[in-house]
């Protein structure tokens, strides 16, 4: 498999990069609609019980896209990573922690998508529960797409990535302004959050992944590095 | 020292005869009765009858007092056929402003709504009966505070009888939000099903029973159904205690046998202080009833219903022909929307819309023509009866005040006069 | 055996999604809140019932099978 790969970038490579891309940009829109929902938005062409459908069916799309960044993740020979290493983190030899933070996050959006599927049997408190997990889904998917992928450096996915987390940092951030105590301290703790919490990640960003070194610091195997400049 | 001992038995517990029969031991000058002499009155409460108790409710015809009139016994047999061990609840809270017989009883005579309650735990197999008073009514809280310690100083009762000071509030007493309330929740009406019968405080079955339905089992349970119905009518046995406020020389709280005329029941007050238009029965979720036609009714839900009212909460309010009747139920209409457990969108809404226009109406700023429609559109629409209860009044008041209405959509009052329905001067939340 | 609409009113919030999904039988009233026609649903009408009761974001809307006897308050 290894030497196969060693011939250059496979397709399996650049599918993998490509459908990962549209599974995020998936997952921003889906997190923005269901931050919608919640503050009972609306349009007149977009109605209530459309978002709420369009919520579902990209979830459902970005699953798939998950699915198919697995496989074709695991078919490119390239970095020792197995079926297992989608659903269960931490043991890839390949920046086991990276990689293991997108198995996170696959398994959080298995969980929210399958009580959410079942909704009506398991009753409110137990979906309602499970659900609060999609915020941690979305910016685990995040630190996952930029510190594994091999792209974190190329300006079209730092656009992209960018522009997603500004995003949901701006929904998330008006979701707990209108939502939680309206007394001045906690709506000033939110609005410090919202604009916190993205620079931290920009920061961490900037002092990682954009590095030179990044590659090694964050866990790809030896052997594979020497390959890496083709790339 | 059990209770056994205390009864004399040279001393024959007569049942009373006529009435009163649930106040026949209360003293006249406000004192609660203590246990000595309750038990030299009526004797020890017959636990051996209590698992007879449910026959013996549905024998006597014994109804809930509480304002549903809900058939005890078969209540009683509902909750002890529940498979999880039931506790009991007994509802002295009376939230309704106008009344006063709950707390009345529960100053006077406290023993017999304890006998009732520790009788209804011993009939459905509970160990456990919570007393619920007002946390406002310190006198009642005190006296059945006293009797409890009474009780448990003489080992009275095999089931542990606790009392709580729960939320006086207007829903606070309906059967759920008291369930609620304490189960730790908000004292707000829950959805039903389940009832509380099936699952309530703790999740086990729960007898709610209004005090003076206890007070009635207390005595049923020592005399028999057979001279529980040489009071009252055949198809509403007992006795009924009343609380009449407005134009009546001595208001307060009468015990009278159901079926009484009501120009008896006025005649006892004292009579009226001036001419009345007509008389608010059953308390606010009740109806008007105009003077003519109240004069010649008796005090039976049968009789009642034929003038599109019932007995409800047991008050009867004598409203002057002096009193503008737009302005108090205007007045009346504000507090209930006011009372609303703000839970469900129509009550909230509908109920603060027919407000906002009966306002408008009692200031004479005109008449809103959605009103009868706003009517329409909250009945039935709550999670409880709060909504029902405050339609049903607006619209009798809209039937029988119909000349006055039409003079304040005109510009003018018929008078005015004292504001005569009491509403209470706490303020909430 | 058919089935037909339950409205949990204290669970219900006004969010309007049942109206949007089943007009046959659920329109909103002035204030956002939903009007439920309560009585037994045709075969054809179900499908969009269970809809409107799986959109529900507070799950107040129930189908119960008609034999099941609305409890007197």
């Amino acid at each position: 498999m290894t030497l196969a790969a060693a011939a250059g970038p496979s397709a399996y490579w650049y599918l993998t990069r490509g459908t990962g891309t549209v599974a995020l940009l998936l997952l921003t829109a889906t997190t923005l609609l269901g931050i919608a929902g919640t503050q009972r938005w609306s349009t007149a062409r977009l109605s209530r019980s459309v978002l709420a459908e369009l919520h579902r069916s990209l979830t459902l799309l970005a699953i798939v896209f998950v699915g198919v960044h697995v496989l074709t993740t695991v078919a490119d020979g390239f970095a020792p990573i197995g079926l297992r290493d989608a659903i269960i983190p931490f043991l890839s030899p390949y920046r086991p922690f990276w990689l293991g933070l997108g198995a996170v996050a696959f398994d959080l959006l298995l969980a929210v998508t399958i009580t959410s599927l079942l909704r009506v049997r398991l009753g409110l408190r137990v979906w309602r529960g499970v659900h609060w997990l999609a915020y941690a889904t979305w910016p685990i998917a995040l630190l996952h797409s930029l510190g594994t992928g091999s792209d974190a450096r190329s300006g079209w996915l730092e656009l992209l990535a960018l522009a997603s987390l500004a995003a949901v940092a701006l929904a998330a951030g008006w979701r707990v302004f209108t939502a939680y105590d309206a007394r001045p301290p906690y709506r000033v703790a939110a609005a410090v959050a919202v604009v916190a919490l993205p620079l931290a990640l920009l920061g961490w960003y900037r002092s990682g992944p954009l590095r030179s070194g990044w590659a090694s610091h964050s866990g790809t195997p030896s052997r594979l590095l020497a390959h890496r400049s083709g790339r | 020292m059990s209770a056994r001992s205390l009864r004399r038995p040279a001393l024959p517990h007569s049942a009373p005869a006529g009435l009163p029969r649930l106040l026949a031991g209360a003293h006249a000058d406000g004192t609660p009765t203590n246990l000595r002499e309750h038990l030299e009155r009526y004797g020890a409460p017959p636990i051996r009858a209590a698992v007879r108790l449910a026959q013996l409710a549905d024998a006597g015809g014994l109804r809930g007092r509480g304002g549903a009139g809900f058939p005890t016994g078969t209540k009683l047999a509902a909750v002890a056929r529940q498979p999880k061990q039931p506790i009991v609840v007994a509802n002295g809270t009376e939230g309704e402003p106008a009344s006063a017989k709950d707390k009345t009883l529960l100053r006077l005579v406290p023993h017999l709504v304890l006998d009732g309650a520790a009788l209804a735990a011993a009939a459905v197999g509970a160990d456990e009966a919570i007393v619920a008073v007002g946390a406002t009514a310190r006198h009642e809280l005190k006296a059945v505070h006293a009797a409890l310690a009474e009780r448990r100083h003489a080992r009275v009762d095999r089931v542990a009888l606790k009392l709580v000071a729960a939320p006086d509030s207007f829903v606070g007493g309906e059967e759920t939000a008291l369930v609620s309330w304490l189960d730790n929740g908000p004292p707000k009406p829950t959805f039903t099903p389940p009832r509380p019968f099936e699952r309530g405080v703790r999740g086990r079955p729960t007898l709610v029973q209004n005090v003076e339905t206890l007070a009635n089992l207390a005595l049923l349970a020592r005399f028999g159904p057979d001279w529980f119905r040489t009071v009252g009518t055949r198809d509403e046995p007992g006795s009924v205690l009343v609380t009449l406020v407005g134009a009546v020389r001595s208001p307060g709280v009468y015990e009278l046998a159901i079926g009484t005329p009501l120009r008896e029941v006025v005649r006892v007050a004292g009579g009226v202080t001036e001419r009345i238009s007509a008389v608010l029965a059953g308390g606010y979720f009740g109806s008007w009833i105009p003077a003519d036609d109240a004069a010649r009714i008796a005090l039976t839900d049968a009789d009642l219903r034929t003038v599109g009212a019932s007995l409800g909460a047991r008050t009867m309010a004598l409203l002057p022909a002096t009193t503008c009747g737009v302005l108090e139920t205007a007045r009346i209409a504000r507090w209930l929307a006011a009372e609303s457990a703000g839970q469900c969108g129509p009550c909230v809404h509908g109920l603060a819309a027919v407000s906002g226009a009966l306002e408008r109406l009692a200031r004479r700023q005109g008449d809103d023509e959605r009103l009868p429609r706003w009517l329409d559109l909250v009945e039935g629409r709550g999670g409880c009866a709060h909504p029902d209860g405050a339609v049903r009044f607006v619209r009798s008041a809209r039937q029988v005040f119909a000349h006055e209405f039409e003079l304040h959509a005109a510009g003018r009052c018929s008078g005015g006069g004292r504001p005569v329905l009491p509403l209470p001067e706490r303020r909430r939340r | 055996m058919s089935k037909r609409l339950r409205l949990n009113p204290i669970a219900c919030d006004g969010h309007g999604l049942c109206a949007e999904l089943f007009p046959e039988r659920i329109r909103l009233d002035e204030w956002g809140y939903p009007m439920v026609d309560a009585e037994p649903l045709p075969r054809e009408l179900e499908r969009h019932a269970k809809r409107a009761v799986a959109a529900c974001p507070v799950l107040a809307l129930t189908l119960l099978e008609v034999e099941e006897r609305q409890r007197v308050r």
